[in-house]
């Protein structure tokens, strides 16, 4: 099937390499490494939420409590060295919250079977919620000071490449490779891909499905991380934006199935460019607020078609025990 | 008239001549009415959100004057979500407190249910940001006036005879904000009379510094030569003070916003990310909010029967001029 017609992802990476031909063509510096740079670097804390992101949709499930996550998690920590607890602690206790949260959207969605969507909007409510009363006051955080590693993360660059780029790719390398040539990432495919059949073979499906969002969680304060050390502090109005659904832009763009079972790093990293490329080209042509969201959630239902005429719901999907997201 | 203060100060003078033959000293007579008529008052606030600098500093000089006043100030924080902050104005109207402050997330969303408010019998006040609809009073900076000082500045800058390219970025913070639009007619304004003044990108980062930094690393890729930024928050514009300092330009690019005068406002400037606060001054205005919402219950006037404004004074914060109490931080609010 995938040979007699172009996949989403093909047409996603065609769509990517026009754009990009148009805008080097028309655009003055847009081609210059400075800015190709740039581009990828505005990018890469939405591509490594993606990766969380895809991890799960491949599984048939969706985390739209990503988001919260880094953000609480990660302006927990910085309050928390603001007032003097050591920040590798600090980044302890951290991680110990995000893994807290994605085992209890794990356990709801698995045991419970209440549908991933829900879930994980409701907790993502509830984290935030629970984030402003009881774990800081201050909605914006600043990082400490003085912290080598942190400052070089934000700041530095490995072969010339910013850090943010940097552990985009060493992210996506290791989820790719969790991905392609574990067990466990040849039974995500699996579980996505047919639920009922995959839990007759024999897998552990109730567990797998809570490692997925454990894994996503803490994909999320990872990117929480790389976002605290590159804007030297953590916004918590970031929960507010759009950004959840630019992940899922970046996911769905790519090619990854919301039916589960299809896709791989590799459409995450040719979403993230189209974004990459589409938000770049958009801000030098000064194209206005509005519109460019416009834009942007008209690509976004584009890709929702393509996606559903080239993955069709089917009688085999359509009678799955988790239901479609 | 002369005649008449003569009089009234020659029968004060026999007043307090008998009170001070008394030697007993005198009960203020107009100072029951004051207290009495504040006494067990309802006040709401409707902020933007609470957690930042230019909230958490009002609400702090509100809470302590309701507290010295005896009546109450209620806060209900829609956080960020103009449609939390409509669901919180229609439950009040029903409630009926006696005076509404609202902190509007732009100048449509509350405009009809603040006359609806009023219309209820209830008393509204709009802080910092204005909506279509005037109301009992605004107390706030004068968006336009804060447009046209930046402006200025910049076109001192950048403009005919600076001798630099004259290239500007404009960063907007919600694009339909009071603060916004007031402010974006001002620039237009000012840099259309400067035929050297070019304004090369207008992008808005929703008050998100990392979006912020995002847009001006991509402008600054375009355009090497920038002059100089005017942007609508300091909060927000420090990202992209941080875009342009990591690209070496800290002294080429001017970089102009306003703000609340907090202390980290300050330090920003201290560490090069911003030239130019116009600041509204939190305290300042706390002052004024608090003197308005006594006068507003004191008033006999019916809701929305008089209409005031008191645009509070600004403040130029700059590099030579910032020193140790010019900035102000929560911690000495409270």
């Amino acid at each position: 099937m995938a040979k007699a017609r172009l996949s989403q992802e093909g047409v996603v990476f065609a769509l990517a390499v026009a754009l990009f031909v148009v805008f080097a063509a028309t655009l003055n510096n847009f081609l210059t490494a400075g800015n190709l740079i740039a581009l990828v670097r505005s990018v890469s804390i939405l591509g490594i939420l993606g990766l969380g992101m895809g991890l799960v949709v491949i599984g048939r499930g969706i985390d739209l409590a990503m988001v919260a996550t880094m953000v609480v998690s990660l302006s927990w920590v910085l309050s928390m060295a603001q007032a003097g607890t050591p920040f590798d602690t600090a980044l302890v206790y951290g991680a110990l919250l995000a893994l807290a949260i994605g085992l209890a959207s794990g356990i709801l969605i698995a045991y419970a079977d209440i549908p991933a969507i829900f879930t994980t909007l409701a907790m993502g409510l509830v984290m935030y919620g629970s984030g402003r009363a009881f774990l800081f006051q201050i909605d914006v955080q600043n990082s400490p000071a003085g912290v080598a590693w942190f400052d070089a993360l934000g700041q530095g660059a490995f072969l010339g490449l910013p850090m943010p780029i940097v552990a985009f790719a060493v992210l996506a390398a290791l989820v790719a490779l969790v991905l392609m040539r574990t067990r466990f990432g040849r039974f995500v495919y699996a579980a996505g891909d047919n639920a009922l059949a995959a839990r007759i073979t024999g897998l552990p499906l109730r567990p797998l499905i809570v490692a997925q969002y454990v894994i996503s969680a803490l994909i999320a304060f990872l990117a929480g991380v790389v976002m605290a050390a590159a804007v030297s502090g953590m916004s918590t109005r970031v929960y507010n934006s759009t950004m959840i659904y630019d992940v899922l832009l970046v996911v769905v763009l790519g090619g990854i199935s919301l039916s589960g079972g299809r896709g791989s790093v590799r459409n995450v990293l040719v979403g993230t460019l189209l974004v990459g490329v589409l938000l770049n080209g958009m801000t030098i042509l000064d194209i206005t607020y509005t519109t460019q969201n416009l834009i942007k959630s008209l690509i976004l239902l584009l890709a929702i078609t393509v996606d559903s005429f080239i993955n069709p719901r089917d009688e085999q999907t359509s009678q799955q025990s988790q239901g479609d997201i | 008239m002369k005649f008449r203060t003569i009089l009234a100060a020659g029968l004060m003078a026999l007043g307090l001549a008998g009170a001070a033959h008394a030697d007993d000293g005198l009960d203020n007579p107009s100072r029951n009415p004051f207290y009495d008529g504040l006494k067990g008052k309802r006040v709401v606030f409707i902020p933007l959100a609470m957690g930042f600098d230019l909230t958490e500093g009002w609400a702090a000089i509100m809470r302590k004057q309701a507290a010295d006043l005896g009546y109450t100030l209620e806060i209900r924080d829609p956080n960020w979500s103009t449609d939390a902050g409509t669901r919180a104005l229609t439950a009040l109207i029903a409630e009926k407190p006696d005076l509404i402050i609202a902190h509007n997330p732009d100048v449509q969303s509350y405009a009809r249910l603040l006359k609806r408010a009023m219309d209820a019998g209830i008393k509204v006040v709009q802080l910092n940001l204005e909506s279509v609809v005037p109301t009992d009073a605004y107390v706030g900076a004068d968006w336009s006036r804060v447009g046209y000082i930046e402006a200025d500045a910049l076109v001192k800058q950048c403009g005919t005879g600076s001798g630099k390219s004259g290239k500007i970025a404009i960063i907007r913070g919600q694009p339909t904000a009071a603060s916004d639009l007031y402010e974006l007619y001002a620039y237009k304004q000012t840099f259309a009379k400067d035929p050297a003044i070019k304004i090369v990108s207008e992008q808005a980062a929703q008050y998100d510094p990392a979006k912020a930094r995002a847009i001006m690393e991509t402008v600054l890729q375009q355009h090497p030569d920038l002059c100089g930024v005017v942007g609508n928050w300091d909060n927000q514009d420090v990202g992209a003070g941080a875009a342009i300092q990591a690209a070496g330009k800290a002294n080429d690019v001017y970089v102009v916003t306003s703000g609340g005068g907090n202390q980290i406002g300050c330090d920003n400037i201290q560490k090069g990310l911003l030239d130019l606060i116009i600041s509204y001054d939190v305290p300042l205005q706390g002052n004024a909010i608090n003197q308005q919402i006594v006068q507003t219950l004191l008033s006999p006037a019916k809701a929305g029967e008089s209409k005031t404004s008191y645009y509070t004074p600004l403040t130029l914060l700059t590099k030579d001029n910032i020193g140790a109490r010019t900035c102000w931080s929560l911690d000495q609010l409270k």
